[in-house]
C-alpha cells in the first residue's frame, strides 16, 4: 500500500508543485507587492512635495493655531494646533456617543413598532423608515440646519419655556445644575440608597430562583433606591445643587446648558437617519426568531411584553449586534458631514488646519488615525457585548 | 488560487493608476496648456463682482476676466478656458496637485501661503482690507462693542485668523462660526444665526446686495487687515507664474497708457516701449514662451485693468480707491516692457 502512493513512487514532489511551498511563496510575492506599491506611492508623494519646496513633518503641531473654535471644550486661538485638533476630535466623539444611544432607542422603537399588530402604528413605523433611510444624510443635514432650526425665532424673540429654557436660532439654552453646599450630604444618601438597592436586588433574584419562575429582579431595589434619593434631598441641609439660569446678556443668553444650531441639527439628522436602518435590523433580528418560539410562549401563559423580552430578545440580539455595529460606525464617520453646517468636529477642524499650515498629507493621516481608534474601539466594544450576550443567552 | 489572482489584478491596477503620477516631468504648465489648447483656472462660484456664474450660464467677473486674458495671451482665445469653481479650503490642495493650472479666487498674498502652501503668486490684482458686516439697528460703529457677539466667518480664509488675531488684541471674546460654504455663511447671517459676518470688505460689499433686505446692512468703518488679492501659481514652475504675472502687468500697462479694448488693435504710437507691448517691434513674447501679440490679444479680450474693474465692479457700488495706477495715486505699477 505504501509503495504505491504518487510521493514514493516519483520521489519528491518538485517545490513549484507544493501546495505548503506554493501557499507561503504566494503570500511573500504579495507581500513585497503591496510593499513595493507602498514605496512607489512613499517616493512619489514625497518626489511631490519636494517640487512645492514643502516637507513632511508633525512639528507644526506645537504651533499656535490662531483660529478661534466655535464649540467644545475651554480653547483659545493661542492654543497650539494639536489642542485644536484635540477640541475637534472630542467634538465628534460628543456628537457619536449621544447619536448612538437616540439612535439606539428611536431604532429599537421604531422596529418594535413596525411589527405592532396595531396596524396605524405598523405603518406610521414603515413610512417613517422608508423616509428617513432613502433620502441622503446630507441633504437631512441641510434640511435640519436651514429649514428647521436657521427657522426659529431671534435671539431677541426666544421662545421662553417656563421661563427656565430658551429656544432660538443660536440654540437651545437649558438651565444646567451647579454643584452646592449640600451636595456632599446627599451623596451620602445616594451611597445609602445604591447599596439598600443592590440588598433587595439579590434577595429578589434568590427568591425569584427559589420560585423558579421569571420576573423583574430590580422590582423592589429601584423604587428603594428613588425613595431614598427623594428623601435625602429634602432632608439634606441646603439644596445639592443649585440652577444656573440662562440670561440674555449683550448679544447673545449666558450661563445654563447650550446646544448650538449646528449641534442639534447634526444630532438630529444623524439620529434619525441611523435609527430608520436600526429599526430594520430590529426587526428582521425579530423576525427571524422562528414563529413556534413565540405561541410556545404564549402557550405557557407568557404576557406579550413577557414573551418579547424573555423569549424573543434574547434569541434576536445575538442576530441583531453584528449589523448594529456597523450602524454605530456608519454614524461616527457620517458625523464627518458636520463641516457643511460648521459644526466644528475633526474634520472640520483638520480642514481648517490643512489650509493654514499647508501639511495636508500628516492632517489628513491624523484624521484618519483618529476614525481608525473611534471605529475600533466602538466595535472592539460590540464584539465584546455580543460574546458575552451570547454566552449567557445558552 | 482565485483570491491571488484577484489581489494580483487589483496590484496592477493600482500600479497603472500610480505611474502617471510617477511620470510627472519637469514640463512647465505653459507647456501642457498649450498642448492641451485649454486653460484650466481655479475661480470663486459665489461671489458676485468677482466669480460667478451668471443666469445665462457664462462665467462673469474681475477673477474670471484674468482668467479670460491668461487664455487669450497664452492661446489666443478667450474662449479656450475652464473655470473650476472651488472652495475657499479647496484650493490650495487644487492648485498643488495640478487639478487647476492657476487659481484666481480673490485669494490673499501671505508669507505662510508663500512657503508652506506651494503657492507662488503673481502681482496682486486688488488691494483690499477685511471688514465687518452687521444689521444697523444693533447701533454698534466699533470693534469694542462686538464682544460676545457670534461673528461668522468662512473656513480656511486668511479672515478666519484675523478675526482671532484682532479680537485678542482687542481683549474680547466673540463666538466664531466657521462656514465651509461661502453660501451657507450669508445664508445663516441673513437668518440671524450670527450677529456679524466677517470678510473681505468687497466680498461683504458684493454678498450685501444679494441679503433679504440689503438697506437694513451696514459695512462698519474699519479695516483690520491687508489683503492683497491675485493670482496663484503652483510652487516651482517659474516660467508659468512669470506668464501670469505679466498678463497681469499687461492689464496695469495698457491702463497707464491709454490703451483700451477697442483701440488696442489700431492703437497708432511711436513710443517704442508700446510698440514693443502691442508686438509691432520686438519679440518680448518669445521670451515668455508666448505668441508676438500676446498682450494684443489680451487686452482685445477683456480690456485694461480699469475696464475689467468698471465692468465688474464698479455696478457692486465699490470705490477704486487704491486700486488705481500708481500715476493717479494708486497701488498698480506696471513693470517695464524692455
Amino acid at each position: 500500500m505504501e509503495n504505491n502512493s504518487p510521493t514514493a513512487a516519483s520521489g519528491k514532489i518538485p517545490f513549484w508543485r507544493d501546495v505548503r511551498v506554493l501557499r507561503i511563496l504566494f503570500q511573500v510575492i504579495f507581500l513585497l507587492g503591496v510593499i513595493l506599491l507602498l514605496t512607489l506611492l512613499y517616493t512619489n508623494m514625497l518626489k511631490g512635495l519636494r517640487g512645492l519646496g514643502l516637507t513632511l513633518n508633525l512639528n507644526f503641531l506645537q504651533d499656535e493655531a490662531g483660529f478661534g473654535i466655535s464649540e467644545g471644550i475651554a480653547y483659545n486661538p493661542s492654543d497650539t494646533y494639536f489642542k485644536a485638533f484635540w477640541v475637534g476630535v472630542l467634538n465628534t466623539l460628543k456628537v457619536s456617543i449621544i447619536g448612538i444611544v437616540c439612535a439606539t432607542l428611536m431604532g429599537l422603537f421604531f422596529g418594535i413598532a413596525r411589527l405592532s399588530s396595531n396596524w396605524l402604528i405598523r405603518t406610521i413605523a414603515a413610512a417613517y423608515v422608508e423616509c428617513f433611510r432613502n433620502v441622503p444624510l446630507l441633504l437631512q443635514i441641510l434640511f435640519w440646519y436651514t429649514a428647521v432650526v436657521g427657522q426659529l425665532p431671534k435671539v431677541r424673540e426666544s421662545i421662553s419655556v417656563f421661563g427656565g429654557a430658551f429656544i432660538n436660532n443660536r440654540g437651545i439654552y437649558l438651565p444646567s445644575p451647579e454643584p452646592a453646599s449640600g451636595l456632599n450630604t446627599w451623596l451620602w444618601f445616594l451611597g445609602a440608597g445604591l447599596l439598600l438597592a443592590v440588598i433587595l436586588y439579590i434577595v429578589r433574584w434568590r427568591q425569584l430562583q427559589q420560585l423558579d419562575r421569571p420576573g423583574f429582579r430590580a422590582k423592589w431595589a429601584l423604587p428603594a433606591f428613588l425613595i431614598v434619593a427623594f428623601c435625602g434631598w429634602f432632608l439634606t441641609p441646603g439644596r445639592p445643587f443649585t440652577l444656573d439660569l440662562p440670561a440674555l446678556q449683550g448679544f447673545n443668553y449666558q450661563g445654563g446648558m447650550r446646544f448650538t444650531p449646528e449641534f442639534s441639527a447634526l444630532l438630529v439628522a444623524l439620529s434619525i437617519y441611523t435609527s430608520a436602518f436600526i429599526a430594520e435590523i430590529v426587526r428582521s433580528g425579530i423576525q427571524s426568531v422562528v414563529k413556534g418560539q413565540r405561541e410556545a410562549a404564549r402557550a405557557v401563559g407568557l404576557k406579550e411584553g413577557q414573551t418579547l423580552r424573555l423569549v424573543i430578545l434574547p434569541q434576536a440580539i445575538p442576530i441583531i449586534v453584528p449589523p448594529l455595529t456597523s450602524q454605530y460606525l456608519n454614524l461616527a464617520k457620517n458625523s464627518s458631514l458636520a463641516v457643511a453646517i460648521g459644526f466644528p468636529d475633526l474634520v472640520s477642524v483638520g480642514n481648517t488646519m490643512m489650509t493654514q499650515t499647508g501639511q495636508a498629507i500628516p492632517v489628513f493621516a491624523m484624521i484618519m488615525v483618529s476614525y481608525l481608534i473611534i471605529s475600533l474601539t466602538t466595535s472592539a466594544a460590540m464584539n465584546w457585548y455580543n460574546s458575552w450576550i451570547t454566552r449567557i443567552g445558552r | 488560487m482565485r483570491k491571488y489572482l484577484f489581489q494580483t489584478a487589483a496590484l496592477v491596477l493600482a500600479i497603472l493608476f500610480v505611474t502617471p503620477l510617477v511620470a510627472n516631468s519637469q514640463e512647465s504648465i505653459l507647456e501642457k496648456i498649450k498642448e492641451r489648447g485649454r486653460l484650466i483656472c481655479g475661480v470663486n462660484k459665489e461671489l458676485p463682482g468677482f466669480g460667478y456664474l451668471s443666469q445665462d450660464g457664462t462665467w462673469k467677473g474681475f477673477d474670471v476676466d484674468y482668467g479670460r486674458a491668461i487664455a487669450a495671451a497664452v492661446l489666443g482665445d478667450p474662449k479656450k478656458v475652464e473655470f473650476r469653481p472651488l472652495k475657499a479650503a479647496d484650493r490650495f490642495p487644487a492648485l498643488q496637485t495640478g487639478e487647476i493650472d492657476v487659481l484666481i479666487r480673490n485669494t490673499t498674498w501671505t508669507l505662510t501661503r508663500d512657503t508652506d502652501l506651494g503657492a507662488d503668486f503673481a502681482p496682486p490684482t486688488f488691494y483690499d482690507g477685511q471688514g465687518f458686516m452687521l444689521r444697523k439697528d444693533l447701533g454698534i460703529t466699533s470693534l469694542k462693542e462686538l464682544a460676545g457677539a457670534t461673528i461668522g466667518v468662512t473656513a480656511g480664509s486668511t479672515t478666519e485668523l484675523n478675526l482671532a488675531d484682532t479680537t485678542r488684541a482687542l481683549g474680547i471674546e466673540v463666538e466664531p462660526v466657521v462656514f465651509e460654504e461661502t453660501e451657507t455663511l450669508y445664508q445663516s447671517y441673513d437668518q440671524g444665526r450670527c450677529d456679524v459676518v466677517t470678510s473681505d470688505k468687497s466680498q461683504l460689499l458684493s454678498r450685501r446686495q444679494s441679503l433679504k433686505n440689503p438697506d437694513d446692512h451696514i459695512i462698519l468703518d474699519v479695516t483690520i487687515s491687508k489683503e492683497p488679492l491675485g493670482p496663484v501659481t503652483v510652487h516651482g514652475d517659474n516660467k508659468w507664474n512669470d506668464v501670469v504675472s505679466w498678463v497681469v502687468y499687461a492689464t496695469f500697462f495698457a491702463e497707464e497708457h491709454g490703451i483700451t479694448q477697442t483701440n488696442v488693435n489700431t492703437f497708432d504710437t511711436e513710443n517704442p516701449e508700446i510698440k514693443r507691448f502691442l508686438g509691432a517691434s520686438g519679440d518680448i513674447g518669445a521670451k515668455l514662451g508666448l505668441p508676438k501679440d500676446w498682450a494684443r490679444q489680451a487686452i482685445a479680450a477683456v480690456g485694461n485693468y480699469g475696464e475689467i474693474f468698471d465692468r465688474n465692479l464698479t455696478p457692486l457700488g465699490l470705490p477704486r480707491g487704491v486700486n488705481k495706477p500708481w500715476t493717479q495715486g494708486g497701488l498698480l505699477y506696471a513693470i517695464p516692457f524692455r
